[in-house]
């Protein structure tokens, strides 16, 4: 465009030009916004309702005799990007029909966990699951690291 | 001992360092008022809350910020002009406080050792109005003061915005009170609000020059750089403006004084506009059989109350209006408001020299 070009006319009224009817216009729906009610949710002591559907802590499931599903095979370890997994398995009673181990140690660091689910995706067994819990906020490190018996109660 | 004390308030002297220290102390607490209000109010506009956790309702906010901003480490940024450095904050603040002591705030028509008529102000300066227009142009000095000091281009270019911003808008400003002082025939701001008193019909200048009230409402938002004029402080562009290269309590120098500007800009367009602290009926003529110091507290809380309101519209404005674009503003403080007020001083004149109803 050539720099001397006048400016096209203007095709809006002077009544929008002068600006003041349109600024009168703003204001009032600005101020219809402040006498709504705020949207913060005031998350501490206020919980906002999610989906069905979040990602949110995990749990370890249990089946119909209240025995935890988990086989410790380590699937799930291997499909978690952020390595947050530990599993440490031993032999499963013999009592229990139908697997050969389950896991001594099962530990999630909720810190390197990115929420996911792939290690629902993975788990053969539906053993693990995603609630729709919140994940909470602690002082510590240590705090973070769930243990198997943190995972199966929560 | 308090005898004595009592004594000393038969001398003016004394009552006028009262009203000093009162002046002082009504700038420096309404300030962290409105920081808090300017928090909640913006919140509301958009939907949230606002600081509420520290005191009741958040009221303690501002107290615990500036607490923070005084345990800060005292910085300088490298090959910063020291001097201008350390005065730019300081003259960035000290105008609003001076300017308030100008301002009458309330009346009570017995009390006469109070002032003049008994009304409430430090200074009764027959020149108040010129006064106070060159005392709150002192403030850009800071502004760019801090701009050029700073060593820094954002603040720089901040410092810059303000000047240009001051020279195009305080023509304005200065053309609407030239307006005004023509109708109303003096520049002593009591006298200007005792002419609104008393009718039955409200007779504030607001009603009687309409023009001359948003010419000097769009000044007073860009001397008091706030939304839409406030660029020298654009935060998106700028970072901050002037104020980039300043922390601590320096930094919280230059929220005072924008925070004092605001105050003292309010209370003057209330004084010359919005009738002080008069109502717009003749309903404030009981208060002149009443006890001296219930007319004096009524009269300065509906000062108060009108400020506060007006605060809340340049609040209103700033979460509504975009800011304006360097040669928007530069185009219409030139093409549009000088004209425009230049054009008001004319009919000003001719309705004061032919319309003999309309003139008071």
């Amino acid at each position: 465009m050539p720099a001397n070009k006048e400016p096209l006319p203007s095709r809006l009224g002077w009544l929008t030009r002068i600006y003041i009817p349109m600024i009168a216009k703003g204001m009032l729906i600005s101020l219809r916004e402040f006498f709504r009610k705020p949207v913060t949710i005031q998350y501490p002591e206020q919980k906002p309702t999610v989906s069905q559907r979040f990602r949110g802590e995990h749990r370890l499931t249990k089946d119909a005799e209240g025995k935890m599903k988990c086989v410790a095979c380590y699937m799930c370890a291997t499909a978690c990007p952020a390595h947050c997994i530990t599993i440490e398995a031993e032999a499963a009673p013999p009592e229990w029909e139908g697997r050969d181990k389950v896991p001594r140690v099962f530990e999630i660091d909720m810190l390197k966990c990115i929420y996911c689910g792939y290690c629902v995706e993975a788990c053969p067994k539906e053993a693990i699951e995603m609630t729709n819990k919140i994940p909470t906020v602690y002082r510590t490190r240590q705090e973070f690291i769930y243990d198997r018996e943190k995972l199966l109660s929560n | 001992m308090i005898a004595t004390l009592l004594g000393l308030l038969k001398y003016p002297v004394t009552i006028t360092i009262i009203k000093m220290i009162a002046a002082v102390a009504i700038v420096l607490s309404a300030v962290p008022m409105l920081v808090w209000m300017e928090r909640k109010v913006s919140a509301r506009f958009q939907r949230r809350i606002g600081p509420n956790r520290v005191g009741p309702m958040g009221l303690l906010q501002s107290i615990a910020d500036a607490l923070k901003l005084m345990f800060k480490e005292d910085f300088f940024p490298l090959r910063t002009d020291r001097v201008l450095f350390l005065v730019a904050p300081l003259l960035a603040f000290l105008p609003g406080v001076i300017s308030f002591g100008l301002i009458p705030v309330g009346q009570a028509a017995g009390a006469s050792f109070l002032g003049p008529n008994g009304v409430m102000a430090v200074s009764y300066l027959p020149m108040g109005l010129l006064v106070m227009m060159a005392v709150s142009s002192i403030a850009s000095y800071g502004l760019a003061f801090g701009g050029w000091a700073s060593n820094s281009q954002y603040s720089l270019l901040g410092g810059m915005r303000s000047s240009a911003q001051l020279i195009s808008y305080e023509i304005v400003m200065g053309m609407a009170v030239l307006s005004l002082a023509m109708a109303t025939g003096t520049f002593n701001l009591s006298e200007i609000v005792l002419q609104q008193q008393g009718h039955v019909l409200p007779a504030w200048n607001i009603f009687l020059q309409p023009l001359t009230f948003l010419l000097f409402l769009i000044a007073a938002f860009a001397e008091t750089n706030r939304a839409p004029f406030d660029l020298p402080e654009a935060e998106q562009e700028l970072v901050g403006g002037y104020h980039t290269e300043y922390t601590g309590m320096r930094y919280a120098w230059f929220m005072l004084g924008e925070y004092a500007g605001l105050w003292t800009m309010c209370s003057i367009l209330v004084t010359l506009f919005l009738g002080g602290w008069t109502l717009p009926a003749a309903w404030l003529s009981p208060l002149a059989s009443a006890p001296w110091f219930v007319a004096a507290l009524v009269s300065f809380a509906i000062f108060i109350a009108k400020v506060v309101a007006l605060v809340f519209f340049f609040m209103w404005v700033r979460w509504t209006l975009p800011r304006f674009r360097w040669d928007q503003l530069m185009k219409l403080g030139w093409k549009v408001l000088i004209p425009l007020a230049l054009a008001n001083i004319l009919f000003t004149a001719l309705v004061m020299e032919f319309g003999g109803w309309y003139a008071r």
